[in-house]
């Protein structure tokens, strides 16, 4: 049959382009920023050929993307804008997916923490803001770590599947938010002057983030998210807890005959992954809007997944990842207005870049695989030399 | 309450969770021969929405209802394909590439659509076929025999799939290489190929059910337009237990939740429609929390293969 044969010489091909490769010794983090790097080359190759078909200039839609991103003071703080939530998000999914736990339900976290974000702050407006903030990110973290522990204990007891479990909650979460902004949450102003607006009251004033740049939407929570990504590094380095986690993702069975209570750990980086999910929520509502809206997520829950991943699943790696997509986001509306085509394109891209980087990983595991058999033919070569000696 | 009861809601009701049945059904069987090779697809919804909107763009167009659905076996196949490609070749981790298959699939439907359709439109899609003589009977043949042909098809794939899974030599060889591909290995079975062929054949099928709901059950085309469907389906292959008849049930009870959730807001009964919407979700949560324990899924599932691993 054709395929197998093709699949045969992809194969082969990938074959000797690895022997060829691991001859050349270079440290793992060069591999491991190369390959995600390509594979988004790739889906921009193919984004191009998607808009050659629209018949729209790949290089003036590509200009209007990366130079709406980046070229400007303006585009770049839109970015880093753009770029917390993705960073949050990252994070809890950098925890989640280095215990093997695939955590899908970001979208739904971040709802859940963005009404948290919303709620505490319209209940408790009597606190000074010193208090307000912190408690304010706290209710986030909690609400968000709340729906990530409910998958959790069902994968730990029930051996229920997390990626399906988490999608469900997702959509139970939008449900939620949809009813709680026209019933409880909805702004008074809107139901006295009979417009019925589905949004939340803005919030008050002492719980809103500081504006880093004046006239820009650039705030605080954008360090806040820095910070926490040096946190969680140490936290998954530099702590048992943290190192227990990584254990369990790398060899379950391992860590089970290590005494590793493998259930507790996948369902405490579910609910520690939702937690930072939630914590997106709640500093996108405090940060940015100043209040609940519908679209809250926009989409941070998959994109957060996408820039994890390509920052290599290492907190300090998604920072630039972030970044990067943060700027696709951007840039994709302003090529949307630029050239005409949807940003629409912008998601399909981020979908090739998960499926290339995810598809390259053989690659790094084989490069890794041949470069320790290479290291230890070499120290029993030297040993050997040494007894001769 | 009396609406509720009336012999007339409830036949409407139970035609409506047959005919929404549909896509669960397609979907679902199609990721039974996926998972039972081993691949679970998590991009079922998004080789649906891509392959809804070929199905629609090719009816708008040529208003040909069979090239429609020619145009949606393709897509779903070239998508079958994709992730075969990334998980079977490059045995990448399939629950990641089939979240990225979900994000392609559904950036490029609307950007497809956004691009070519621009508003919501409908065609005059699969036109319900009464069968003669059993559409006559009362009741019973209000609900069962007033369908269009993809909603046959979809029940009547059941039997074939089962018996294709159960009484031949290449059901044997996609059970085999989800069970214990090392031991097919040795046999002579080219575990890949069977996985590809599983992978795309259930890929196909994804592409119909997307059909289904472009060009049978809705006659139109919107950003979204699955709503979460392709997950639902991915989550009745285990409450189904990887069984036809299983993932039947499973797909009747879920559409009948939703028939009655629809019912309940035509005839304006006062429960808010985002808890009503809620309750399939909740049901499927609680479904997999019950069922999963009790049948044993393919013992390769998940894991890629590779020659002199294991």
């Amino acid at each position: 049959m054709a395929r197998t044969n093709d699949t045969k010489a992809i194969s082969t091909f990938a074959k000797s382009l690895v022997s060829r490769l691991s001859k050349i010794v270079l440290p793992p983090v060069v591999y491991n920023t190369l390959l995600p790097a390509s594979g988004m080359v790739i889906a921009l190759i193919i984004g191009a050929l998607m808009l050659m078909l629209l018949k729209v200039n790949p290089i003036s839609a590509y200009s209007a993307l990366f130079g709406g991103a980046f070229g400007s003071i303006s585009g770049l703080t839109q970015t880093i804008v753009k770029a917390t939530p993705l960073l949050l998000v990252g994070l809890g999914i950098c925890i989640a997916f280095r215990a093997s736990v695939i955590n899908i339900g970001g979208e739904g976290q971040i709802i859940v923490g963005a009404l948290a974000g919303t709620w505490f702050p319209l209940a408790f407006r009597t606190l000074p803001g010193w208090m307000l903030i912190p408690l304010t990110i706290l209710a986030g973290f909690l609400a968000g770590a709340a729906w990530g522990f409910v998958p959790g204990i069902l994968k730990a007891r029930l051996k229920v599947n997390e990626i399906l479990s988490t999608v469900m909650m997702n959509a139970i979460a939008l449900q939620l938010m949809n009813l709680m902004i026209r019933s409880v949450l909805m702004d008074p102003a809107g139901v006295t002057a009979g417009t019925y607006l589905a949004q939340s009251e803005r919030l008050p004033e002492q719980v809103w983030l500081t504006r880093l740049i004046p006239q820009t939407l650039l705030h605080t929570g954008s360090i806040i998210a820095v910070v926490l990504a040096v946190a969680v590094y140490i936290f998954l380095w530099r702590t048992t807890i943290g190192y227990r986690i990584r254990a369990v993702g790398l060899n379950p069975d391992a860590s089970r005959f290590a005494g590793i209570n493998v259930p507790f750990y996948q369902a405490l980086s579910l609910t520690l992954a939702g937690g930072f999910a939630g914590t997106a929520g709640a500093i996108e509502v405090i940060g940015v809007q100043h209040r609940l809206l519908e679209g809250i997520t926009s989409g941070y829950g998959f994109s957060g997944i996408v820039a994890a991943l390509f920052g290599g699943l290492h907190p300090l790696g998604t920072i630039p990842a972030a970044i990067l997509f943060g700027g696709l986001l951007v840039g994709g509306d302003k090529m949307q207005r630029a050239v005409q085509v949807p940003s629409s394109l912008i998601d399909a891209i981020l979908g090739l870049v998960v499926l290339f980087v995810v598809g390259s990983a053989l690659w790094s595991r084989r490069i890794a695989a041949q470069q320790q058999r290479a290291a230890v033919a070499r120290a029993s070569a030297s040993k050997a030399a040494e007894v001769h000696a | 309450m009396n609406e509720i009861l009336s012999v007339s809601t409830i036949v409407g009701i139970l035609y409506s969770a047959i005919r929404l049945a549909t896509p669960y059904l397609y979907a679902g069987i199609g990721e039974a021969f996926s998972q039972s090779s081993g691949v679970v697809n998590l991009g079922v919804d998004g080789i649906m929405l891509i392959s809804a909107y070929a199905a629609f763009f090719v009816v708008l167009n040529t208003g040909n209802i069979w090239l429609g659905l020619a145009a949606a076996i393709f897509v779903g196949f070239l998508m079958g394909l994709l992730m075969s490609l990334i998980s079977i070749t490059l045995k990448a981790e399939q629950g990641i590439s089939g979240i990225g298959l979900f994000m392609f699939g559904l950036g490029l439907s609307s950007l497809l659509f956004k691009t070519t359709i621009g508003t919501v439109k409908t065609v005059t899609g699969f036109q319900a076929i009464k069968i003669p003589l059993l559409s006559d009977i009362p009741i019973f043949g209000e609900i069962f025999f007033n369908h269009s042909l993809l909603v046959y098809g979809a029940f009547l794939l059941v039997p074939a799939a089962w018996w294709v899974l159960e009484k031949t030599t290449w059901g044997l060889k996609i059970k085999s290489v989800g069970q214990n591909p090392a031991a097919a290995d040795s046999l002579g079975v080219n575990v890949d190929q069977v996985r590809y062929f599983s992978v795309c054949l259930g890929s196909i099928l994804a592409g119909i059910a997307g059909a289904s709901l472009s060009i049978s059950l809705l006659n139109l085309f919107q950003d979204n337009l699955t709503a979460g469907q392709g997950f639902i389906a991915v989550a009745l292959v285990y409450f189904g237990g990887w069984k036809p008849i299983g993932i039947m049930w499973g797909a009747l009870l879920f559409s009948a939740v939703n028939a009655f959730q629809l019912w309940m807001q035509v005839l304006g009964i006062k429960i808010p429609s985002d808890i009503a919407i809620m309750l399939p979700y909740l049901l499927t949560i609680a479904a997999l929390a019950v069922t999963v324990n009790r049948v044993r899924s393919p013992a390769a599932l998940n894991k890629p293969f590779e020659r002199g691993e294991n």
